[in-house]
């Protein structure tokens, strides 16, 4: 029975994040077109809304070309690698409080991990390889510097980003993510007791997930489309899912952090049945999920691209020294009992 | 044989068959490649073994950093500067004698060591704490000493990289 309600919470989280990355791709283009004074796709359906419908089927229908002197074996698996990592991410992540259905008690969670938030730093450093690998597997010149520069991008930032984290391990004294919402109970939330924590995690989030203005591997202008140059049809249509489950799993990531999760303030104040409580905090954390999203967009659409010597200034100079700042003034919070 | 035997020898061939490819292969990259799938074995068997922190420290460390940086290095020596990089066989003899040797010690400890076993016991809730706190006291001198190997090895490495820097500096003054 265990096992049959963990394959139903899979089979729905798998489903919402499909199609919503689905969705979120039409977002954007919306978006974008609206930021730029253009209509946008609105052709395909009502207001454009089988146009992602069209797109999958456009990209299935093309050729999978394959370049003559590339690494076969690794040319297939890194797009696996992605997409892999960027969905297994969410396997941790506290969706929800319990919810008491059909005599079950469930947790909103796939897996309640001990280490939830050291799986979710591995996990994303697992992600260097599926740009690197396909970068290098291509045997282009256009990928390969791609598949560098975001090797280099995505080992530096991830220092900044771990070092942000510890302030919040430190104020909730533990690694599983949900005590960490469970912290951070009403309007007690990260961003306002970790504010330059939030910042530098905000922004490695942006340079792990690849997003404006820190799309250096995928750089159009400079390198044709980065690392996955080389890749057409399906294969391709694997990395541009990875890269926006990747931007869902990083909001989800930020939300549970820093914006309490599923917390909705002044919830229980309401006098409400246990179970629309917990549908509330779901959907209280697909709002700010959401939210986060149309931030990253919003970003991507108004800022302009970084040059590669400043973004390794800021990561190292900048983000790092900040992370660190902030780790030493949480310590020394905590030690002094001042909250 | 349960379910925790057969996940146990699914670890356990994963490790051992890609280690084999990271010795045998011809092909460096390939080499590379299979130590991330070595790296997971081993990860995985140590979940098994409820060690949750060493697990996941175990793919943070080797597979998000030391292995990047093997890759990055290799693939950088292999296609920018051209160099044709092929793994070959040396000194067969003592090299076998060699890993005969070691071999034969790990066995022999393996089987006159009197293992500290305790069954029935469920596993502590999270290993995270008290590994912290043994840090911290009973293990605080290995800890620092360890620190301060891994803080050498870093300013080695900086110097290394900075030599042939300074010289042109004082040549364009």
């Amino acid at each position: 029975m265990e096992i049959l309600i963990s394959l139903i919470k899979i089979v729905i989280v798998l489903f919402v994040l499909l199609t919503s990355v689905a969705y979120i791709v039409l977002l954007e283009r919306r978006v974008a077109a609206a930021i730029q004074n253009r209509i946008g796709p609105n052709r395909v359906g009502w207001q454009g809304l089988l146009q992602p419908l069209a797109d999958v089927v456009k990209l299935v229908m093309k050729e999978d070309i394959v370049p003559r002197q590339a690494n076969k074996f690794i040319h297939d698996l890194a797009p696996i690698i992605s997409i892999g990592v960027a969905l297994a991410t969410f396997a941790v992540i506290p969706f929800g409080n319990r919810i008491a259905l059909f005599g079950h008690d469930i947790k909103l969670q796939i897996a309640d991990v001990n280490i939830g938030i050291l799986y979710i730093l591995a996990l994303t450093s697992l992600g260097v390889y599926g740009v690197t690998l396909s970068g290098w597997s291509s045997n282009s010149k256009y990928s390969l510097l791609g598949g560098m520069r975001s090797s280099a991008q995505m080992i530096s930032y991830e220092l900044a980003m771990g070092l942000s984290l510890i302030g919040v391990i430190m104020i909730a004294g533990s690694l599983r993510l949900d005590t960490i919402v469970e912290a951070q109970v009403a309007w007690r939330w990260n961003i306002l007791l970790q504010p330059i924590g939030f910042i530098t995690f905000v922004v490695s989030s942006f340079a792990e997930t690849n997003r404006l203005p820190f799309d250096l591997p995928e750089a159009e202008p400079e390198l044709v489309g980065g690392y996955h140059t080389e890749y057409s049809g399906l294969k391709f249509g694997l990395f541009f899912l990875a890269e926006y489950a990747n931007m869902v799993t990083a909001s989800a990531i930020i939300t549970t952090v820093y914006l309490g999760g599923w917390q909705v303030p002044f919830v229980h104040s309401l006098g409400l049945s246990d179970v629309s409580v917990s549908i509330i905090q779901v959907l209280g954390f697909c709002f700010k999920v959401g939210m986060l999203i149309m931030f990253f967009i919003i970003i991507r659409w108004t800022l302009p691209r970084f040059r590669y010597d400043q973004l390794m200034n800021i990561g190292w100079k900048v983000m790092l020294p900040l992370a660190i700042a902030n780790l030493l003034a949480t310590g020394l919070v905590i030690l002094l009992k001042w909250v | 044989m349960n379910l925790y035997d057969i996940v146990f020898y699914f670890f356990a061939f994963v490790t051992l068959a890609s280690a084999g490819v990271v010795v045998f292969s011809r092909n460096i990259i390939y080499s590379a490649f299979a130590l991330l799938f070595t790296f997971f074995g081993v990860a995985g068997i140590y979940v098994l073994l409820n060690a949750d922190f060493i697990a996941v420290s175990q793919i943070l460390i080797y597979v998000g950093g030391i292995l990047v940086l093997m890759l990055f290095g290799v693939m950088l020596t292999n296609k920018v500067i051209d160099v044709e990089m092929k793994t070959g066989t040396l000194q067969t003899l003592p090299a076998s004698v060699l890993v005969a040797l070691i071999a034969g010690a790990l066995c022999g400890i393996f089987y006159v060591t009197d293992w500290k076993i305790v069954r029935g016991v469920s596993a502590p809730a999270t290993t995270t704490n008290s590994l912290g706190e043994m840090f911290m006291t009973t293990y605080s001198l290995p800890f620092e000493v360890a620190s301060i190997v891994l803080l050498v090895a870093l300013l080695g490495a900086a110097m290394i990289a900075r030599k042939d820097r300074l010289p042109q500096i004082k040549n364009q003054k």
